[in-house]
């Protein structure tokens, strides 16, 4: 299969200006006759489904929330890239490109980063204008403040909860249409299944969580907003809804998933205590602007952290990259504290935990300031762990936090299926194999306001208007399908809750194919997955009937998906025989430690294609091609 | 540690509810209370039960989704915080907990803990938006707006439409909820040309949805996971009765 990225000829920074001129349009009084389907409602699917009903299509908006607010966007915390270069620091769109290529390690494609650095710009504006209050001056101005892996400050935030005020924005950009009866919502639907009808994507199949009810709708494309799927770990900072279920379904139906082995281990969160554990809570990014990491010299320290005095103190990220020191990119700063955990200094009760410590920039600023801050941060930590991080420094750990991989898009985020197009983290997306902090807020948006509203025209000038007609054979089919797959789910009756098995799938995926990955590991990870799918399917315990709301129902559905999924992520981290961002194969390192790039063979986006039940999947890939910026080793010393 | 559960189960929207009595057994102190309830919940289903239909999804205080009376207080004891944000070092060992949902007539029940909640996002249809279009904007510092107002809109928009408000208010009010997205683009100068249409609106739409009216006893600002202040609701009066005057 050949991977056509679709992307436009020309210079990098004329691509994206010339698309817009000469792209094909759908004219205002045809608009209205297009149905679009739009499946989730965080900042990539709010601002869609909000900006393509403006300009006049006919639009269903979808979620399994029970309100378009709760998508979990809205838990983001610390910021949104833009490159305003409001604070005169040399910052510039080239700058956030290359910023973000180099962050990525060199495994995003140029021609789509350089557009989301372009379209940054329109985002701030278009959030400001819906009365998004960012942080000011007292000028009146907008601040800034720095994120990981840039030297420049062009991260625009609303205290610790820019994903809810840049959600919120959405929401009320979305619910003004539902107003005016231009978008349709449906909440508290789950999308089980795509309809691809002759070969083009024509619809889903839905659940109704109440009431039970499975139901098809038809449109002339269908936009996948629906997230990440990093809670295939059990652990992480997803919201415990997050889940794979409508992309996994849209690549059984053909389309490819790309870069599943790329998941972001984020460096600050609150450690885990015990076995009974949900969910992992992130500390900001932001809070290594003024906190330090450190673990004492020693192995084995017994003293409480404000009894070590500083010179037996290890600031280890400033020691090992002094140019970025606290703000080194994510996947190496959480690497670096495994490291530091590895040889014995981790700190608290497990010996998984490094301090991340604010006394420094208390004495600087006082505490007011770090409290008008990071108050609300303090705060979190406090009521999870019971202690006051102005008095001792935090303890924090790296957790699964966001996924590059995904549905494979071209430059118009249309997949390989033609009609169906995959938005925000859903999509494989401009991050590579690492995203920056403040990155994933910008591109969600970038798709959902400024970049699909002009593609899917070019897609929907050459369709005709199909109508709502769901009689057709496909229908049918898929229908047919949602309703044995969700009858074996509840006929199995074996002794097991659907959690158990994503604890153990959880526990297998972190342990092999985590932060750190070798072959063995990830074959033993193989193995042990092929017979939990085994297991879950003889002995999966789902209570209660398909007719009402039934949680360990929609449970089950999710993990079913999660346990394919899994397997595929170890494939693709047995296969990609390099070490690229957060993908660290032991075997592939660095005299001192770091990741060794395998640019002739692996400069690829790998994109696997789905070949039948019980088939193994075939991975294509499309070779990346690097005009501007010249392949470099990723350097943050 | 060990806890004794009164939970209100009901099977339907139509079904008559009651309360259960669970025993809850090997917890600690670091388990929040939701983790508590996933536990029972693997136990009943083990025994073949249906678990405990509960609403939740971030799990960290934002989404708004967690939504029940523990010992009839809305989100619990703690203040400042969501269901999710309870920890069971809030009770003692042995403490008899009694967990309801959020008992309104605009929130009408529809199965165990959860309640129906919708009614919020048609008062945001109805006006809680600026109506700027994609691609309208100007530059974004066009727009200066002074620190302590920028901050003032936040700590109202800072509302995650959880509904304690309105489970809190002996009238099943929603005053502080729709106050709170009135005030937030009420204060910022992109929000002033639809300002009193806005509030007329939204009004009206709360009115139509069932809720009460106000009666100031601050029960709403006392158990607001984000601390919104009764202030908010005064400034909303303000509005309303401005934008009335205006058309007489």
């Amino acid at each position: 299969m050949k991977l056509d990225a679709r992307i436009p000829a020309g210079p990098l920074a004329e691509k994206w200006t010339r698309f817009k001129a000469n792209v094909r349009l759908v004219s205002p009084a045809n608009k209205r006759k297009y149905e679009v389907i739009v499946v989730g409602t965080g900042l990539a699917g709010a601002s869609a489904a909000a900006s393509l009903a403006e300009l006049g299509y006919q639009v269903k908006s979808f979620c399994f929330q029970d309100s378009p607010r709760r998508a979990h966007s809205i838990a983001a915390q610390g910021g949104i890239n833009a490159a305003k270069n409001y604070q005169n620091d040399g910052d510039s769109v080239r700058r956030l490109f290359q910023d973000t290529i180099k962050g990525g390690d060199f495994r995003s494609r140029e021609a789509n980063v350089h557009r989301l650095a372009e379209v940054s710009v329109n985002i701030i504006d278009q959030c400001v204008a819906q009365g998004v209050p960012f942080a000011r001056e007292y000028g009146g101005m907008l601040a800034n403040r720095s994120f990981g892996g840039a030297q420049v400050s062009r991260t625009f935030y609303a205290r610790g909860a820019t994903g809810q005020q840049l959600l919120l924005g959405a929401y009320q950009a979305l619910s003004r249409q539902i107003g005016l009866g231009k978008v349709t919502m449906m909440p508290r639907h789950e999308m089980l299944d795509l309809v691809v009808e002759e070969g083009q994507a024509k619809g889903i199949v839905t659940r109704h969580l109440v009431t039970g009810e499975l139901k098809t709708h038809a449109a002339d494309a269908v936009l996948l907003c629906t997230g990440g799927y990093g809670n295939a770990y059990y652990l992480s900072t997803y919201a415990r809804g997050s889940n794979v279920t409508a992309t996994w379904r849209a690549h059984r139906r053909g389309a490819l998933f790309s870069n599943p082995c790329f998941t972001q281990i984020h460096p600050t969160c609150i450690p885990v205590t015990g076995e009974y554990q949900s969910k992992l809570t992130l500390m900001s990014e932001s809070l290594r602007n003024d906190g330090r990491c450190w673990v004492p010299k020693a192995k084995g320290e017994q003293r409480a952290a404000v009894a070590i005095p500083e010179g037996e103190r290890d600031y280890f990220l400033e020691r090992l990259y002094p140019s970025y020191g606290n703000l080194a990119p994510r996947d190496i700063a959480s690497r670096a504290a495994k490291r530091v955990c590895d040889e014995g200094r981790g700190v608290g009760p497990t010996g998984l935990g490094v301090y991340l410590d604010f006394s420094e920039a208390i004495g600087r600023l006082g505490e007011s300031t770090v409290r008008e801050r990071y108050a609300n941060l303090f705060a979190m930590y406090h009521e999870i762990t019971g202690e006051s991080a102005y008095e001792s420094p935090m303890r924090i750990f790296p957790a699964v936090h966001y996924t590059m991989g995904g549905l494979w898009v071209d430059y118009h985020l249309m997949s390989n299926v033609p009609g169906l197009f995959v938005l925000g983290e859903a999509n494989f997306s401009d991050h590579g194999a690492n995203r920056l902090g403040a990155s994933a807020l910008m591109q969600g948006l970038a798709d959902g306001y400024f970049v699909l509203p002009y593609t899917i025209g070019d897609y929907l000038s050459q369709q005709k208007p199909r109508g709502e007609k769901t009689d057709g054979p496909a229908f049918q089919e898929a229908m047919g399908a949602t309703q044995a797959r969700t009858k074996k789910l509840l006929g199995v009756n074996g002794r097991k809750p659907v959690s158990e098995f994503h604890r153990k799938l959880g526990k297998t995926l972190w342990d092999t194919c985590g932060m750190s990955r070798t072959k063995k590991g990830l074959e033993e990870g193989l193995a042990i997955l092929g017979g939990l799918r085994e297991e879950f399917w003889k002995d999966v315990k789902v209570p209660g009937s398909g007719a009402d709301l039934n949680q360990s129902l929609e449970k089950a559905g999710r993990v079913a998906d999660f346990l394919e999924l899994g397997e595929l992520m170890c494939r693709d981290a047995l296969e990609r025989e390099e070490s690229c961002g957060c993908h660290f194969r032991e075997e592939h390192q660095t005299p001192d430690g770091e990741c060794a790039r395998k640019d002739a063979e692996h400069s690829y986006v790998s994109a696997w294609e789905f070949k039948g039940e019980g088939k193994p999947e075939v991975r294509h890939t499309e070779p990346l091609s690097f005009e501007e910026l010249a392949l470099a080793t990723r350097s943050y010393k | 540690m060990k806890l004794h559960l009164r939970v209100w189960r009901q099977a339907s929207r139509q079904s008559e509810g009651s309360f259960v009595t669970y025993e809850a057994d090997g917890l600690t102190p670091n388990m929040s209370f939701l983790e508590m309830l996933d536990v029972v919940n693997d136990r009943l289903t083990k025994e073949g039960q249906e678990p405990i239909a509960f609403e939740h999804d971030c799990r960290e205080g934002i989404c708004g989704s967690c939504a029940m009376a523990i010992n009839g207080e809305p989100h619990g004891p703690n203040a400042g915080a969501t269901t999710c944000q309870v920890y069971l070092r809030s009770f003692r060992d042995g403490q008899t907990l009694t967990v309801e949902p959020w008992r309104a007539k605009a929130f009408p029940v529809i199965k165990d803990l959860v309640a129906d909640r919708s009614a919020f996002d048609r008062i945001i249809q109805s006006g809680g938006f600026v109506s700027v279009g994609t691609g309208q904007a100007p530059d974004a510092n066009a727009i200066p707006i002074g620190k302590g107002i920028a901050e003032k809109a936040f700590d109202a928009a800072h509302c995650i439409g959880c509904g304690a408000c309105v489970a809190a208010c002996r009238n099943s009010s929603a005053m502080l909820f729709v106050a709170a997205k009135v005030s937030h683009l009420g204060l910022l100068p992109q929000g002033q040309t639809e300002r009193k249409q806005r509030v007329q609106k939204m009004v009206a739409a709360m009115d139509a949805e069932g809720f009460g009216n106000c009666s100031n006893q601050y029960a709403c600002e006392a158990v607001c996971p984000k601390q919104i202040s009764v202030e908010m609701i005064a400034r909303m009066n303000r509005d309303y009765a401005s934008a009335v005057v205006d058309q007489i």
